[in-house]
């Protein structure tokens, strides 16, 4: 079946337009963080902590309340970041679904759908984990890699909506690239946190090393709960990704394992994600050490995806 | 003696800790990644071949230390040997443990509750005895103990999560019988290519020689293989206009098992992504290309035709290159033979396009083919006993004045060129090759079966936390009773406070005033 040409254009018109929005919302964010003069100690812990052994308080803490009748500045820029990023997302995922429409297929064939796809899962991530914890000052650092990323797919890696070649043509493509699109939506925020870690564990040590940024970041124990906690949601999916792939892999090249390039890079993340897992568990890597590993790890997704698809041509002929 | 025995204590030990175990898993990652960066041999020879060349005694050096054959190297196998003995090494006694535990009763409640990471407290209008009914029933689903104390106080220890356990063993053991399965399927599988005229020609898996290439496991010797037919009658594609395939299909026949006696034939679509699955082996169709047909009329009338696969050299437009060669039918004579053999080698476009008389391809469909060749005459090097490309001459014989070219031309179906001497070379059509793979992996099904309960055992023990929970009532002596609750999660802290904070609140009730 034709592409639908006009859909198409739509599409790449919300594409642009999200990510515009989410650049409005990054600055916003910063005004937050900039506006903040202190740091907002007691609610850098995760809600769940709040009230430990007291009186539970049943309204959540938001933001810092200065004057008691209307929210001041920095909270104000806070909520309209958020309602930002919100309808940055809308406008992603219209984007994604037109593409789709447009296509008459799974929006995730080449490598820019790709990305739009996850980068649309890793803000949908972000809104998420805002419900749960109290770390909407993160909101810039997780949206630079996004924007960043959107920036890139949608230049370099801008791909005209065409149907998909007869490799790609097969379930198992939409079950195994779903799989890889969500996982890695959902660790990039754990790579992000855990760099924040290592900033504030820094700071923490020294308070003259970061000391514009350090104190502006939640606490070192609640960034790390959110890295650990994202990332073992995340990485089940991940390793079901591998696996379909593998599957795919049999039925479409005759194994369904050949150290191709991609899949290479991908079982290597997924080893430095088990030596995540394994610090976390083991005497002395806690903590910073495990924080590294898990930015690492990150970093080879990212590396997979641009650096195995553009500079070392597999038979993962999907950068093309 | 023993001190030998210390020392392989020490050393097991060593190598079955938690910190060894990361140490070589962050080894396993290392040792892959360069098959991710250098061209391996298993993958592309030529292109390592080229990098080797390419990079002098860097190259070479590289080459012995194994890097260009990354997952067949003594580094890469000791490093997963080690983790694989790691891993029997730790999983052995987490399994008794494991075994233990699950008979065991919660351990002991400790005297002072206010220690522990999470914890609360309540004076509260009951008896102990109600404190203790009331718990057992907020904590329902969990392994409990009642322990009556010294001084008149109750307490109860209660434990959850014993499945987290499960699902990391389970997860492990699955992962040590994917390392099994893999390296029985090493020895046991093959994996051979060739190419099919898709027009009724057919292939059968007899033995070696009838493929192009054969890539034996480490225990097959190319004898004995499942037997099977397959007839591929036509292959059919369809592009894009700017070249890209939509999909392409061969329509075979294909006989195995019983039909081999009874000689059936059952038809099958042949399509990437839909393998033909035999008894024991998978027919893969990998790619496809074509094979022009030419005829040579020698001086004395008599006719020779080929059809010999041309191989592609531009993907997208399928512009493909190739020699269709000759030998003169009745001449006895070696030398005179040597002389008289033909080559129509050159160029094949299947949508042509003609342009200063240099021929091109515009796009890969059959729709206006031609053929640019160059005919060669002389000594083809057939019977030197060199064995040479069925897509190529010779060059060192054309170099040598022993082969020359007596023609070149470009050629339409149907179109003719006649030779000096008299004999006539037409280009009379084309018919489509496939490639085929055939793959026979015994232990496949075996690895995946591992793999989902790898997935089965990480999903359960990633998303269930075991974690323990104590009451503690003591009569304050005034009627009413202190209840201390502690709770501590034993694999990692994170996500306990909120269930905790829940049920401390169902158990120090409303009543509570801290
Ligand atoms: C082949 C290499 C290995 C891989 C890929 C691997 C992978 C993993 C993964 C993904 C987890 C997280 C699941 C969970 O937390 O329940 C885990 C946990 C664990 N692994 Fe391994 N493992 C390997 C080898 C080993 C070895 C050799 C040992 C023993 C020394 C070991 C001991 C453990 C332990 C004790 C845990 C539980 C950690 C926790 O509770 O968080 N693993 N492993």
């Amino acid at each position: 079946m034709p592409v639908n040409e006009t859909l198409a254009n739509y599409s790449d018109w919300l594409y642009g337009a999200a990510a515009l929005v989410y650049v409005f919302a990054m600055v916003l964010y910063t005004f937050e963080q900039a506006f903040t003069r202190r740091a907002k100690k007691s609610e850098g812990v995760a809600r769940e902590l709040v009230g430990a052994g007291a009186p539970v308080d049943p309204t959540p803490k938001i933001g810092r309340i200065d004057k008691p009748s209307a929210p001041d500045r920095p909270e104000r820029f806070g909520r309209m970041a958020v309602a930002l990023t919100v309808l940055g997302a809308l406008l992603h995922l219209s984007s994604v679904a037109l593409r789709g429409v447009a296509t008459h297929r799974a929006p995730w064939g080449n490598m820019y759908e790709y990305g739009a796809s996850a980068m649309l899962v890793a803000v949908v991530t972000w809104l998420v984990l805002l419900r749960k914890f109290d770390v909407r000052r993160l909101g810039a650092f997780v949206l630079t890699p996004v924007v960043i990323l959107m920036f890139l797919g949608g230049t370099a890696l801008y791909t005209a909506a065409a149907p998909v070649q007869p490799a790609l043509q097969s379930y198992w493509l939409v079950i195994h690239v779903s799989a890889a699109i969500l996982s890695s939506g959902l660790l990039l925020v754990p790579g992000v946190v855990s760099l924040l870690y290592l900033v504030r564990v820094a700071h923490d040590g020294d308070p003259a090393r970061f000391a514009k940024l350090g104190p502006r970041l939640p606490e070192a124990d609640s960034l790390d709960r959110l890295a650990y906690r994202t990332t073992i949601f995340a990485f089940p999916i991940y390793t079901f990704g591998i696996i379909c792939g593998a599957i795919w892999a049999e039925s479409a090249w005759g194994r369904f394992w050949g150290w191709d390039p991609k899949e290479t890079v991908a079982f290597v993340a997924w080893v430095v994600y088990a030596g995540y897992l394994h610090s976390r568990a083991t005497a002395g890597w806690r903590g910073s050490r495990a924080a590294v590993i898990n930015s690492v790890a990150f970093g080879l997704i990212v590396f997979n995806l641009f650096f195995i698809n553009l500079v070392i041509a597999g038979l993962h002929s999907y950068a093309k | 003696m023993r001190r030998l025995g210390a020392f392989l204590r020490n050393t097991w030990r060593g190598l079955t800790s938690m910190r060894t175990a990361l140490i070589l898993l962050f080894l396993l990652a290392l040792a892959a990644m360069p098959g991710a960066l250098l061209p391996q041999r298993s993958l592309n020879l030529p292109r390592a071949l080229d990098y080797i060349d390419a990079h002098g005694w860097w190259g070479r050096l590289l080459d012995k230390l194994q890097f260009f054959d990354v997952y067949a190297s003594v580094w890469f196998s000791a490093v997963y040997l080690l983790l694989f003995i790691s891993l029997v090494g730790c999983l052995l006694p987490r399994t008794v443990d494991y075994a233990k535990a699950l008979r065991a009763k919660p351990v002991l409640t400790p005297r002072n509750l206010k220690r522990l990471p999470h914890h609360e407290t309540a004076d509260l209008d009951a008896t102990p005895q109600q404190v203790m009914a009331d718990a057992g029933k907020a904590l329902k689903g969990w392994r409990l103990v009642e322990r009556e104390e010294d001084d008149g106080a109750r307490s109860v220890s209660a434990e959850k999560g014993y499945l987290r356990e499960a699902g990391n063993l389970v997860f492990h053991f699955a992962m040590l019988g994917l390392i099994v399965a893999l390296a029985l399927g090493k020895m046991f599988n093959y994996e051979g290519q060739v190419i099919v005229i898709a027009d009724g020609d057919q292939f059968c898996n007899s033995g070696t020689l009838g493929y192009d290439s054969f890539r034996p496991g480490l225990r097959v010797d190319g004898t004995n293989l499942d037997p099977f037919c397959v007839r591929v009658n036509s292959f059919d594609a369809t592009y894009l206009p700017n070249g890209q395939a939509e999909q392409f299909a061969a329509k075979v026949d294909y006989q195995a098992g019983g039909d081999l006696d009874t000689n059936t034939w059952r038809p099958y679509d042949l399509r990437v992504n839909d393998p033909l699955r035999t008894v024991g082996d998978r027919v893969y169709l990998l790619g496809h290309g074509y094979a022009p047909t030419f005829t040579v009329t020698f001086p004395d009338g008599q006719k020779r035709t080929q059809t010999i696969q041309w191989r592609p050299v531009d993907n997208l437009t399928l512009l493909s290159e190739g020699a269709t060669k000759f030998d003169p039918p009745g001449v006895t004579d070696a030398e005179e033979r040597r002389k008289k053999q033909i080559a129509i080698t050159g160029l094949f476009a299947p949508t042509a396009l003609i342009q200063d008389k240099i021929l091109t391809s515009s796009h890969p469909s059959l729709s206006d083919p031609a053929v640019a060749v160059d005919v060669m005459r002389g000594d083809l090097g057939i019977d030197s006993g060199r064995g040479q490309s069925i897509f190529q001459i010779d060059q060192s014989l054309v170099d040598s004045g022993r082969l020359t070219r007596v023609a070149r031309e470009n050629l339409k179906p149907g179109g003719v060129i006649t030779l000096d001497d008299g004999t006539k070379i037409s280009f009379d059509g084309v018919v489509p090759w496939v490639s085929l793979q055939v793959s026979h992996d015994p232990t496949q099904v075996w690895v995946l079966c591992f793999a989902v309960g790898m997935v089965l055992g990480l999903g359960v023990s990633l998303r269930i936390r075991r974690r323990r929970l104590w009451v503690r009532a003591t009569p304050d002596g005034e009627g009413r009773t202190v209840v201390a609750v502690g709770g501590l999660a034993r694999t990692d802290q994170a996500g306990y406070g909120e269930e905790f904070h829940r049920l401390a609140a169902k158990l120090l009730g409303p009543r509570r005033d801290g």
